[in-house]
């Protein structure tokens, strides 16, 4: 992902196989034309795909459609370069952003007639805002190597020009500008001495941006900072000398969507569309690890450990970005006690439980708790970013609450600090010690939202990932991998029973023992195995569950019911008349407590232990299967009489 | 290949490109959409065209000749 992070948008979802015949169908009603460009225009889409887009934007105005609930914004563009591209690029991209946007271009190399005068269009069309993007090439860049005078008048006849452009349309039509500064080429004259040689290219481009930032400092108008866009795709990319040669663009057309967006933030922060609270999950997104299974001392987070170092960046990222006013807040699948813990012990963690706002950590699903969020904070949806590293979570949110942002994260946590940064959900335009106190009021408090309400159709979504699930019994190549989840399951464990390798390999090899190693994968991907069960005969006609546990990743997708499906079988064919299931408590199995009863089995005793025991009916069991195709192989087949 | 990149760009499932054809040809092929349509196809074919070779340009055939003989050379 991060080669091309930038160019490609990765943190955006991937753009549908269909989205040409998606465009073409939005046209055909005027009935919530709005919302499904707004949900096209939540894809990554390149170059071509965004002008399409913004075509069909265009087509759909000049139909007379309502683009509702995007809000209007007319925007002016002043540049001297071909721009045509670039206004379809940025009406489509601010569908994303909430904004039905309408542009107005200067005439071709008309900027500053344009702008001085009264009539033109780009002063008569009623802008909010007015982007100034003036090509280096052409301002009057004489460079003079060495000649300090020059140097110094060159830049502030740049700068006068670009004043003078700015004052001409302020006077004109009131509107605030955007101006952009300047994106300098990677060839050079010298070497090391261009950025220091007064007179040098380098040295005018950089003379002419840091002037530009004072002469906006303290005015309505505002920077628009495409040379740090330009120097983190690389210069020697964003610079492409045969598509200016070409057509005169002024950057490498690749780099259209992520300009436009760029672009677009600043509109939004205007419109105080930006972002402002960050929810984030907690095992493998701010540790590595399962907190809960792997304990204080097992998760990885610090100094030493490649994995570690790589959460404790994103754990400073997350820091600053509370310390600039954003809301931190946590929505977790973990029991409370367990969540808190690290913040509370672990001396390595830079977040503590005083960073967040709110903290969620219940088995509830994200959605109802992120909405329980919002609620508390007495924030809109959209107000709202949801990082998490499980695809199913992510899915589950941006189908239920659309108006939540959710970024694509990547596979290694050493590049979620970037990724999220690069998304640019918190553009301000502005900082003051207003923000400051607001991220104060707000922190302190990581307190508990009541649910109110359970929001989305959990069901639909479950049946909506096309989820396999398989039964295999133990084997030789998984062998290691059903060790360690006997080892590390804590949670949904219901007896925390310990095996060793060798115990293992006597279980795959005894046919008396029923061994199940469970595997789900859905359209979003491959869980692995995350469920393993071990069976023994008993008297009378009992089939007694040694060991169930599951991973809690998969909590919530009635893995559970469908296990019990596949054991009913088992029991069955080896003519056990019944399941028999124990629960031993342990300070960390509490979630499992009420498993049995809620599959149907009935509580029949208490052993000495402590341990609950329980009972199903194999022929009056009522079960029903959970959406999932079911897969289950090498199953030796049974002799009826199983003796013990 | 090329007469689908084509398909794709002008978004149209019945275009069937042919040697003889120009830009004239073509709903929506103006100066603008060239400049994309071969930006497009160089990173298609992981090409690039220098100028000279797209000031040669005259019609479809051309470009298909152009096309083969820059991917033939790699």
């Amino acid at each position: 992902m991060s080669t091309y992070l930038y160019r490609d948008l990765s943190w955006l979802p991937p753009c549908p196989a269909d989205f040409n015949r998606r465009c073409r169908a939005a046209l055909e009603s005027s009935e919530r034309f709005g919302w499904r460009i707004k949900s096209l225009a939540k894809h990554a889409l390149n170059d071509n795909q965004l002008i399409r887009l913004g075509k069909t934007i265009a087509a759909g105005r000049a139909k007379g459609y309502d683009l509702a609930p995007l809000r209007p914004f007319r925007l002016g563009l002043a540049s001297n370069g071909t721009t045509e591209f670039i206004s379809d690029g940025i009406i489509a991209s601010a569908a994303r952003h909430s904004l039905a946007l309408s542009c107005i271009a200067a005439g071709y190399d008309q900027v500053l007639q344009d702008s001085l005068s009264p009539d033109s269009p780009l002063n008569r069309a009623g802008t909010d805002a007015v982007l100034i993007a003036l090509d280096w090439r052409c301002l009057p860049f004489r460079p003079a190597p060495g000649d300090a005078n020059a140097a110094k008048s060159t830049i502030n006849a740049c700068l006068d020009y670009l004043d003078t452009i700015r004052d001409a349309i302020r006077r004109n039509s009131s509107a605030v500008c955007i101006v952009q500064n300047l994106a300098p080429p990677p060839e050079e004259t010298f070497g090391s001495l261009d950025r220091g040689l007064e007179g040098s290219l380098r040295f005018l481009i950089d003379g002419v941006n840091a002037g530009l930032v004072e002469r906006l400092r303290g005015s309505t108008d505002m920077l628009f900072d495409v040379a740090r866009l330009a120097e983190t795709v690389g210069l020697a990319h964003w610079h492409s000398p045969s598509e200016w040669n070409l057509a005169k663009l002024p950057f490498s057309q690749a780099f259209l969507p992520v300009y436009s967006d760029y672009v677009c933030r600043v509109l939004a922060a205007m419109r105080g569309l930006s972002r402002r609270c960050l929810v984030v999950d907690l095992d493998n997104t701010l540790w590595g690890g399962v907190i809960a299974d792997d304990g204080l001392s097992g998760i990885s987070v610090g100094q030493g450990d490649p994995t570690g170092e790589a959460y404790l960046t994103f754990q400073h990222y997350l820091s600053s970005l509370g310390e600039r006013g954003i809301i931190l807040a946590v929505s977790s699948k973990n029991e409370d006690e367990s969540a808190r813990l690290p913040f509370r012990e672990h001396p390595d963690m830079i977040l503590r439980e005083s960073n967040f706002a709110v903290f969620q950590a219940n088995w509830n699903d994200k959605a109802t708790n992120i909405q329980a969020i919002a609620d508390t904070l007495a924030l809109g949806l959209d107000a709202l970013v949801f990082v998490d590293d499980n695809p199913f979570e992510r899915e589950l949110v941006r189908e239920t609450l659309p108006d939540v942002a959710v970024p694509e994260m990547p596979e290694d946590p050493a590049l979620y600090a970037r990724v999220l940064s690069a998304a640019g959900y918190f553009e301000a335009n502005s900082f003051s010690e207003e923000d400051l106190k607001r991220a104060a009021y707000y922190a302190g408090n990581a307190r508990r939202a009541t649910l109110e309400r359970q929001v989305g159709d959990l069901a639909g979504y479950l049946a909506s990932l096309e989820m396999e699930i398989d039964f295999q019994p133990f084997n030789h190549t998984s062998r290691a991998r059903i060790t360690q989840l006997i080892n590390k399951s804590n949670q949904f464990n219901l007896t925390t029973r310990r095996y060793t390798e060798a115990d293992v390999a006597r279980f795959e090899a005894d046919q008396r023992i029923l061994t199940l190693q469970v595997r789900l994968r859905d359209k979003l991907g491959d869980n692995g195995m995350i469920s393993v069960i071990i069976c023994r005969c008993a008297e009378p006609d009992a089939l007694e569950i040694d060991t169930w546990l599951m991973s809690c990743r998969v909590l919530g997708r009635r893995v559970e019911e469908a296990v019990l499906c596949e054991l009913v079988n088992h029991a069955k064919r080896r003519g056990a008349a019944r399941l028999r299931g124990f629960y031993i408590p342990t300070d960390r199995n509490k979630l499992v407590e009420q498993h049995y009863a809620k599959l149907g089995f009935a509580h029949v005793g208490v052993r000495d232990d402590g341990a609950t025991v329980w009972e199903l009916e194999v022929a009056t069991a009522n079960l029903e299967a959970p959406p999932m195709v079911v897969r289950s192989s090498g199953f030796e087949p049974v002799s009826s009489e199983v003796s013990q | 290949m090329l007469g689908e990149i084509f398909r794709d760009f002008f978004d149209d499932e019945n275009l069937i490109l042919r040697p003889e054809m120009t830009a004239r040809d073509v709903d929506g092929w103006d100066s603008l959409a060239h400049v994309r349509l071969l930006l497009t196809i160089e990173r298609k074919f992981q090409i690039k065209f220098s100028a000279p070779e797209v000031g040669g340009l005259r019609s479809v055939g051309d470009l298909v000749s152009l096309v083969a003989h820059k991917t033939n050379a790699m």
